[in-house]
This record gives C-alpha cells, structure tokens and sequence, in this order.
C-alpha cells in the first residue's frame, strides 16, 4: 500500500497504519513499552513531520508511475523478490522454532527496560542524546533559510 | 495466543522487501524516505521477536535506539527534502544529480 499509492499522502496513511499494526504485534510479543513508544514515537511524532512536509511542499500526484516500465524499475522488482526468497528460504530451513521465553513478561515492562538502558547501556544512552542534539542542531541549519 | 519466531521473521523479511522495492521504485524522495522507515521497522520487529522468544532484553533496549536514530534521521532528511526542494522545485530524485560531476 506503501508504495503502490500514487499520492504520498494517501501512502504515509497506509504507513500510519502500518505502524498501528506493528505496535499490535509488539504487544503480542510482550513489549509494551515498545509499543507505546512505536505509537508516540512513529505516528506521533515521525509521521506528523512527513505529512507536514508534504503539505509543505503541495505535492500533486505522480502521474508517470505506472506507463513508465524501464530497465531499472523491472530490475528492482527482481531484486527485492530475489532478496525476499533468499530470507524466506533462510527462515524456513533453519530450526528457529523455540518457545516463547518464559520471562518474556518481566522483561518487557518499562521498570526492565529503564534498568537495562540506565545500567548496563548507559553510555549509548548518553551517546543517543548527543545524536539527537547534532540532529535537531543539523535539521535547523538545513532547514533555515540562506540570507 | 502463540506464534512462531519464523512468523514474525517472514512478517519482518516481507516488511524489509517491500521497503526495499519501493525505494528502488519510487522516485518521490518522500516515498523513499517512507520507505527507509518502513525497512527500520521490520528490523524492529525481528529484533523484539527474537528478544521476546530469547527472553533477552539487551534486543528491546536496541529497538529503542533505533528509534531514537530513525527519529533523528527523520528530522535531518526532511530538513534537506525542504532545502532540496527550495533550490531545485523539485522531490524527484532523478532530476536531482547536482552530486555528480
């Protein structure tokens, strides 16, 4: 849905929902932290941006998506269904059958995360606050007008 | 309810490809842009699988950075989508070439 639309509106919709969706899976999975943090973090915030951008820009529709069939496009076709065979064959022959852990409902609560992050994964932590802030410092000077 | 590890990591191999088919597609710098997050997440995905059925938390806890790095390459490609666009009128990442010599 992602890709097939031809406005980009209509595909960031589909990507919304699929953000939804995968946040569903992460509760199934037991990571409700994660979960939330998909929802907040994705749709909330992420996705606003794109949008914003978008509506920004006034993007009209493509209209040359579907009568142009060249070389590259049949050529990436191939390719991403090569690449997905090549994973699907991986995943099937391999035994990765295991059980669901049992503690797998302890270690998705937030008390579990916020120990792991601020004990043992402190420094990457420390170090991801310094990438957010050369990010938000980078995005304005791109963004800013030249005078 | 119980799925299988190799469900999630089909969901998430299947995820990963049409990510990447539509960055090969697509020639809207924000559709391809859509796209890179959408590969993000089906990395997310398989990772928390594996977290959750390894029980393991060290899996989660990279999910969470990832976020945080996606969240931050968000801002810094839609700044220069915007600056793209200013200079050339355009998002089209064919007509945008001003890289090669």
């Amino acid at each position: 849905m992602v890709i097939l639309q031809r406005n980009p509106v209509m595909s960031a919709i589909s990507l919304i929902g699929n953000f939804f969706c995968l946040a569903l899976l992460y509760l199934l999975l037991k990571a409700q932290v994660l979960a939330v943090l998909q929802i907040v973090v994705y749709t909330g915030a992420i996705m606003v941006l794109v949008i914003f951008v978008i509506m920004l820009l006034n993007l009209g529709d493509e209209t040359k998506l579907t009568e142009k069939f060249d070389v590259r496009k049949i050529a990436g076709v191939v390719l991403a269904t090569g690449f997905l065979l090549e994973m699907l064959y991986l995943f099937a022959t391999g035994d990765a059958d295991v059980p669901q852990s049992a503690n797998a409902q302890e270690i998705g609560t937030i008390e579990a995360m916020g120990s792991a992050i601020f004990s043992r994964f402190l420094l990457p932590f420390e170090v991801t606050s310094l990438l957010l802030l050369a990010a938000i410092v980078g995005a304005v000077v791109l963004a800013k007008k030249r005078t | 309810m119980q799925l299988s590890l190799s469900a999630y990591l089909g969901l998430s191999a299947i995820l990963f490809t049409i990510g990447v088919a539509g960055v090969l597609l697509r020639r809207n710098a924000i559709v391809v842009f859509m796209c890179i997050e959408l590969m993000l997440n089906s990395v997310n995905l398989s990772l928390i699988a594996f977290s959750s059925y390894r029980g393991d938390i060290t899996g989660q806890v990279l999910v969470f950075f990832v976020m945080a790095v996606a969240a931050a390459e968000a801002a810094v490609g839609l700044a220069i989508v915007i600056a793209l666009f200013r200079n050339k009128q355009t998002v089209n990442i064919d007509e945008v070439n001003i890289l090669k010599w």
